[in-house]
């Protein structure tokens, strides 16, 4: 019971701080995101259409490297290169959000049923037409599936950029840390999987309705 | 017209798909590709609207050379069925349908009545299937949705690649009479895969069998079930139907049937038929063309008159082209004993007998249903 009524006082106390950082947690994510969708779909698309093996490969293992990268390490590595902040933690959970994002949507494209494609060149679609009457449209499902996943993934990691004071969920979890305040990391970390459920479960109803095919 | 004159065909792994392909695609005329998987029918179609190019060879639609078409317009003047019917998986039932319309940009309305009538000719409830996505269709209505797709835009030629293969009989039976009585009607030319010999037999005005890149045989049907070019072909067809068709009409015609020339007097012609036993007799003019027919019996009532009073001439005679079939019905309908081919150029041919023909029919029916179906 103490528990509890302890835990309410301690939001009376500091919900407008909470609120900022559960904003600035939302602010990252959604940059990073839209900027990854920004980069990634077009350039999967424009992957799906080349025909040398070897670029694409390339493209494919660089995204991966930074994958492989541990996110604490990718983090640290910008501190030198961008100092800290903003701008360093987006670089960093942006680097990170570019495998999932470029693989679901290239593999969304090249998965569309073959004979879909040549239903649409055989009744006379242009190139381009194609492409963003048939092709896109068909592949929606999959983009739609990569960019819940990274979302998903985004938020998660987003908690780490307090690291290099790029501010967010995670510094009440550092904070909490500091102070030994089991409120804050409690809170923080609830947070965080409440703003990835959500999200989740938002683009899965997207998700569904474009599926419908 | 569409016509193929020795076209190759490799693809980019030197796999030779088609070899020395010549085909003639008539206006207006169900034109059947058949044959074992693999052997080329799929590839043969795809050149039709530069789905893929051929190696080396011509193609000609219209006299015009098929590389100097823009294959966007091509295309969209060519409806497709392809073989894994490839609906739009985003779009409705009627988006769907109307895709090609769309591209060329037709009014809305025009639109959305030739959809509905297209749905209605298949079967399908417009009110009910018109909103619906390809998902929501059983495999047969997304293949009737496949084939009405490619008539939307009433193009003039038909490619259909397997169009019916996923249907029960039943509305196969159902597409196959639409098919025949649409393309009646509205005179498309329709060129369709099938690997189902009786569906080639019962819509095709040409059939094309076809063997590892070559065409093997074309001709009609009654042409590939009579005059099988070889064994492969006869057992293509199979035993069954082969022993099920009745012999081209070429089989019946007595060449050496007498004739009576115009010019003779018609005291000849009754001797002439008297020493033969014959009561009709086929008048020939000094080119030896067909004139019509001249009757015993006329002639012996009025031996005063010239042949050229006596003749018959409303009798039409046929070439050698035509179904058994249509000889027997053109028998039924008048007293002939006799009925006279002509060659192309009006020359008489010779005659068949009426007694010859049935008595042909009646051992075929007999030997047929191992019994006497006559008597
Ligand atoms: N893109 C390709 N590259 C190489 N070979 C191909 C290609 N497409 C088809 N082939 C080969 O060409 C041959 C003819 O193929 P095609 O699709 O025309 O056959 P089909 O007669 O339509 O067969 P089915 O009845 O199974 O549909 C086959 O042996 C096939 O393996
Ligand atoms: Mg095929």
């Amino acid at each position: 019971m103490e528990l509890i009524t302890d835990y309410i006082a301690f939001w009376q106390d500091k919900y407008d701080s909470i609120l900022t950082y559960t904003y600035e947690h939302l602010v990252i994510s959604f940059v990073v995101i839209l900027l990854s969708i920004i980069v990634t779909v077009p350039l999967a698309i424009y992957m799906t259409k080349m025909k040398n093996e070897k670029i694409k490969n390339l493209i494919f293992n660089i995204a991966n490297v930074f994958q492989t990268i541990p996110t604490v390490a990718l983090l640290a590595i910008m501190i030198p290169l961008l100092g800290i902040g903003f701008i360093p933690s987006i670089t960093a959970l942006f680097l990170y959000a570019l495998l999932p994002l470029l693989r679901n949507t290239y593999t969304g494209i090249k998965s569309i049923d073959p004979s879909i494609v040549e239903a649409a060149k055989g009744m006379g679609f242009s190139t381009f037409g194609r492409l963003f009457k048939i092709e896109l449209p068909a592949a929606l499902p999959y983009v739609m599936s990569g960019i819940r996943v990274t979302t998903v993934y985004i938020i998660s990691w987003t908690t780490l950029a307090a690291l290099i004071g790029g501010g967010g969920l995670g510094d009440l979890v550092l904070a909490g840390i500091g102070y030994n305040d089991k409120h804050m990391i409690f809170t923080g970390t609830i947070l965080a999987i409440v703003i990835a459920l959500i999200l989740d479960l938002i683009f899965g109803k997207f998700e569904k309705k474009f599926s419908k095919a | 017209m569409i016509q193929l004159k020795n076209i190759n065909k490799y693809y980019e792994d030197g796999f030779q798909a088609l070899k020395a392909i010549n085909l003639t695609f008539e206006e207006g005329k169900v034109n059947v590709l058949i044959g074992p998987s693999g052997c080329g029918k799929t590839t043969t179609m795809k050149l039709l609207n530069r789905l893929t190019d051929f190696t080396d060879g011509q193609i000609l639609i219209d006299e015009k050379n098929i590389q100097e078409i823009n294959p966007i317009e091509l295309r969209r003047q060519m409806g497709y069925v392809i073989q894994n019917i490839g609906l739009f998986p985003h779009m409705t039932i009627s988006e769907n349908v109307a895709t090609v319309p769309k591209l060329l940009k037709w009014d809305k309305q025009k639109i959305k009545e030739k959809v509905d009538a297209l749905l209605t000719m298949v079967n399908l409830d417009p009110d009910i299937y018109r909103n619906r996505y390809p998902s929501e269709l059983s495999g047969g209505q997304q293949q009737r949705i496949g084939v009405i797709r490619a008539l939307a835009a009433e193009p003039s030629t038909i490619l259909m690649d397997e169009p019916f293969s996923a249907l029960d009989p039943i509305s196969r039976e159902q597409l196959q009479d639409e098919l025949t009585r649409l393309q009646k009607e509205i005179n498309k030319t329709i060129i369709f895969v099938t690997h189902d010999m009786d569906e080639a037999i019962k819509i095709a005005d040409q059939i094309i069998l076809m063997k590892d890149g070559q065409v093997v045989q074309k001709g009609s049907p009654q042409e590939l079930l009579t005059n099988p070019a070889n064994e492969f072909v006869k057992e293509f067809i199979g035993e069954e139907r082969l022993g099920n068709a009745l012999p081209p009409l070429s089989e019946f015609i007595i060449k050496d049937f007498p004739r009576i020339s115009m010019e003779q007097r018609t005291e000849e012609a009754i001797d002439l038929m008297a020493t033969n036993q014959l009561v009709e007799i086929p008048v020939v003019d000094g080119k030896g063309e067909y004139k019509g027919i001249v009757n015993l019996y006329q002639a012996l009532n009025n031996k005063k008159a010239t042949l050229a009073e006596l003749v018959d001439d409303s009798i039409e005679a046929i070439t050698r082209k035509v179904d058994t079939n249509f000889l027997m019905k053109k028998f039924h309908e008048s007293k002939l004993m006799i009925f006279p081919v002509q060659s192309e150029q009006g020359k008489l041919e010779g005659i068949v007998e009426r007694e010859d023909l049935y008595r042909f029919l009646q051992q075929f029916y007999e030997r047929k249903s191992g019994g006497s179906v006559w008597n």
